[in-house]
């Protein structure tokens, strides 16, 4: 369940990252239909930490600890909302270009999540 | 980007592509830092070096934060010093973990020039620098200047 999640929580991320970064090659600020697209995004990390707190309460142990599992968890879900609300700040390219940023990273953490986890059984 | 704002202002530190710097700046004071407090909290004893380390990265990562949130003169030597040291620490551990593994038997967001971090580590103090001086104020651009 929470592989399935991970790869789509990286999936969306890295296509939002394009969007924006397209937005940023453009000159161009986020428009509501960014903003709708990072708000997918972020019900779809809300929903992975969800889940893997239920998976934890079940029984499961990460492999590199409980604790740095739950930090990662909670930085992904933050990761676009921050991107976001700087972007809301910054009405130029360079909002785009926060939101990109702030997409990359969450792609990262997903890799990290994924090995924090355990890999392949889960 | 200069056609598009033809009288461009004077910009703030933490405006503009400093904001871009500024998030990227938070994240990584919040990367380093909690790393740091989980893994002095709870490993101390493995690599007490790597670990403080990592500390002494989030403090300076912070006062760049600050000082770029911040803005004004001071403001920006401070953000200009505190970049000068981050990326002469990410060259000095870098060049550690290469030459003295046993040094650091744990990973710091330093390590291998920060490899581990997509290499962002090396990248935005040199990033940061070229930004704080284009934003110095002899050097701010009215309508005009090329940009680069």
């Amino acid at each position: 369940m929470i592989g399935a999640l991970t790869v789509a929580v990286t999936a969306a991320a890295l296509l939002l990252a394009a969007w924006c970064g397209y937005a940023t090659a453009r000159d161009q600020s986020t428009k509501d239909w960014h903003f709708i697209g990072m708000a997918a995004v972020s019900v779809l990390a809300l929903a992975q930490l969800v889940v893997g707190i239920v998976e934890l309460t079940g029984g499961h142990k990460p492999d590199k600890g409980t604790v740095v599992f739950v930090a990662y968890l909670a930085g992904a879900a933050l990761a676009i909302p921050a991107a976001g609300f700087m972007s809301l700040l910054e009405r130029t390219r360079w909002g785009s270009a926060t939101v990109t940023a702030g997409g990359v990273i969450l792609a990262v953490l997903q890799v990290r999540l994924f090995d924090i986890w355990g890999g392949g059984h889960g | 980007m200069a056609e598009s704002q033809p009288k461009e202002k004077r910009r703030k530190i933490g405006e503009g592509p400093g904001r871009l710097i500024v998030s990227l700046y938070a994240v990584f004071t919040v990367a380093a830092g909690s790393r740091s407090l989980y893994q002095l909290i709870a490993q101390f004893h493995q690599a007490p070096l790597a670990y403080v380390l990592s500390a002494v990265a989030a403090v300076v990562y912070a006062f760049i934060t600050v000082a770029l949130v911040r803005g004004g003169e001071s403001a920006r030597r401070l953000a200009m010093v505190c970049c000068a040291v981050e990326l002469a620490g990410v060259l000095a551990v870098g060049t550690l973990t290469i030459a003295d593994t046993s040094a650091f038997p744990d990973q710091t967001v330093w390590s291998y020039y920060g490899m581990g971090y997509l290499f962002i580590p090396l990248v935005l103090p040199v990033t940061g620098m070229l930004w704080l001086r284009k934003a110095a104020p002899q050097r701010v651009s009215t309508a005009g200047q090329p940009q680069a």
